[in-house]
């Protein structure tokens, strides 16, 4: 039953992970997801500070405003002082992540938190944390349902948000011009990045969050001609690599995360050799 | 004139403090097809995207059929420069031409089936319809241009603004986007091309806008074609300026390669 839960954990993060990676992919915003994943740190370490316990929602949402806060400053370091994107990036998030390991020291004593912990995670841990009821019986894990509820919040938001999504991300100008506002679709889906990343912490840590935000909607981006399939592909390519993952770490004894985010990137691996191959063998058609 | 499609009045618009429109003010009649002429870094895609309200303005404002952008925003059709997407991004060619239906009203209800009928027809009418299914990354520079043609063609608007939809096609999808552009006019719509190319201006438009950060003139072609106005629009562009010079030599520029890659 333990490695169930941790598996659906891993599975439920990389899937979570997954679809909003692969709209960062095609707005060129990967690194972008890497500096949220990093700068909710801060945000983590108050909001244990000030509830003094995991997982409740108001700290929850109240660390993920920290990621979309994060986003705000990159935008305004790119377009006020006119500092590259990538510089704005790297300033923001790596000022606000090393916030969060003072905070981390400092407070050491007073939260249930080390820094092994937010970087890594502690998935194996997961099926300690179970709801149980009155009467005995068990729920299953905290951060299962947790993660469930999130998962199915991202599905609703892409589905109702499908062709919000779409323009805003092939063609934000065009967007403009029809009267959709580019500003709104930017900010939800840093919004649902945000949240993601936070809930995500503590089963496979603030790093390796970016393995899942972006390694398998690239293996996805690799075979697909169609967005709906590039979402179904990398949220699969994400599930396996959880699985296998888990397996992999079973069988070195290593650590669980740090198998599941390898197993990522051997998948894009296989799928890159396997695509050069084809391209190598297909006849080239011409184009009319 | 009494039929104004689009009027900017006194527009100012810099980047980095640099001018990159002064002070440009002019009238344009509807039910023509303008060209907006220039050489390289002239201000001529800015003057489009300060039109669509995508660019700040420093000073001035637009009006279009009298009116502000917003109240009239489901009456303009606006293609960018097909460089401006990602041609690799997953999507098919319906996808895209689908595009031309959305609107803040609808963005979060599902495509419907006269959505499909309206894009199909779009498709067919620039002769693409066989590609509908097939990914973007796969259609040539002509066809990418003709995919935009089509998604504007399916808003039904009565102003097109075009930026530079004649860079980098064939000739065959050249004379499509003409024809097009002749039949949108027959039906009193107003079309607005950003175009580069002196030579092929004179067969193309109606209506010229000569710009070079500042108005240097705007009215009919046969007005504005004289050695004078274009001298002061690509002035200081040594070898623009001899290709203007043969031209007024020749007088009624003839010259024009039609088989033109």
């Amino acid at each position: 039953m333990t490695a169930f839960w941790i598996i659906l954990t891993g599975s439920l993060v990389a899937i979570c992970c997954s679809l909003l990676g692969s709209y960062l992919i095609l707005r060129r915003m990967a690194m972008v997801g890497d500096a949220i994943s990093h700068a909710v740190l801060p945000g983590i370490v108050l909001a244990f500070l000030f509830s003094g316990s995991r997982e409740t929602l108001p700290m929850l949402i109240g660390a993920a405003c920290l990621g979309v806060f994060t986003t705000v400053i990159i935008e305004l370091f790119h377009q006020k002082a006119r500092l590259q994107s990538d510089a704005a990036i790297g300033i923001t998030f790596t000022w606000l992540f090393a916030i969060g390991i003072i905070l981390i020291s400092f407070f050491a004593d007073n939260i249930d938190l080390d820094q092994d912990c937010v970087l890594y995670g502690e998935i194996a841990m997961v099926p300690l944390d179970m709801i149980v009821s009155a009467t005995g019986w068990q729920f299953g894990p905290r951060p299962v349902w947790i993660l469930g509820f999130t998962l199915l919040l991202i599905i609703t938001f892409i589905s109702i948000g499908y062709k919000g999504l779409f323009i805003t991300t092939f063609n934000p100008e065009y967007a403009k011009a029809i009267g959709i506002s580019t500003v709104f679709w930017h900010y939800s889906l840093m919004s649902a990045v945000s949240l993601t990343t936070v809930v995500s912490f503590e089963s496979v840590g603030a790093i390796l969050v970016v393995a899942f935000l972006i390694v398998p909607p690239a293996t996805a981006y690799l075979i697909v001609d169609d967005l709906k399939k590039m979402l179904i592909l990398s949220s699969i390519f994400g599930l396996l690599s959880a699985i296998s993952g888990y397996y992999l770490a079973y069988l070195i004894n290593g650590s669980i995360a740090g198998a599941m985010a390898t197993m990522t990137g051997v998948f894009f691996t296989i799928v890159f050799i396997f695509q050069k191959i084809r391209t190598k063998n297909a006849t080239q058609v011409p184009n009319f | 004139m009494e039929n104004i499609a689009l009027e900017t009045h006194n527009l100012t618009v810099s980047y980095n403090r640099k001018p990159v429109l002064w002070n440009v003010d002019f009238k344009l009649p509807a039910g023509q097809i303008i060209g907006i002429i220039g050489p390289n870094g002239s201000g001529k895609t800015t003057l489009l995207k300060s039109i669509m309200g995508l660019t700040p303005l420093s000073s001035g404002y637009v009006e279009i059929f009298g009116q502000q952008l917003n109240e009239v925003r489901s009456r303009i059709s606006y293609v960018p420069q097909k460089e401006s997407v990602d041609w690799d991004f997953p999507a098919s060619v319906m996808d895209v031409v689908l595009m031309g239906r959305y609107s803040p009203k609808n963005l979060f209800k599902r495509i419907s089936k006269k959505d499909k009928d309206i894009a199909a027809e779009a498709l067919e009418k620039v002769n693409l319809l066989e590609f509908s299914n097939r990914q973007i990354s796969q259609l040539s520079g002509g066809q990418q241009q003709r995919v935009f043609i089509a998604r504007s063609l399916t808003q039904n608007a009565d102003l097109f603004i075009m930026d530079e939809p004649f860079v980098g096609v064939d000739a065959a999808t050249e004379q499509a986007i003409l024809k097009l552009m002749q039949e949108m006019k027959e039906k009193g719509k107003t079309v607005i091309v950003v175009h580069h190319d002196l030579q092929t201006a004179k067969d193309y438009f109606d209506w010229i806008v000569l710009l070079n950060t500042r108005l240097v003139a705007s009215g009919p072609k046969a007005d504005i074609f004289n050695e004078e106005l274009l001298q002061e629009a690509y002035g200081g562009k040594l070898n623009v300026l001899s290709k203007v010079g043969e031209l007024v030599r020749q007088n009624d520029f003839p010259i024009r390669e039609k088989q033109r890659k």
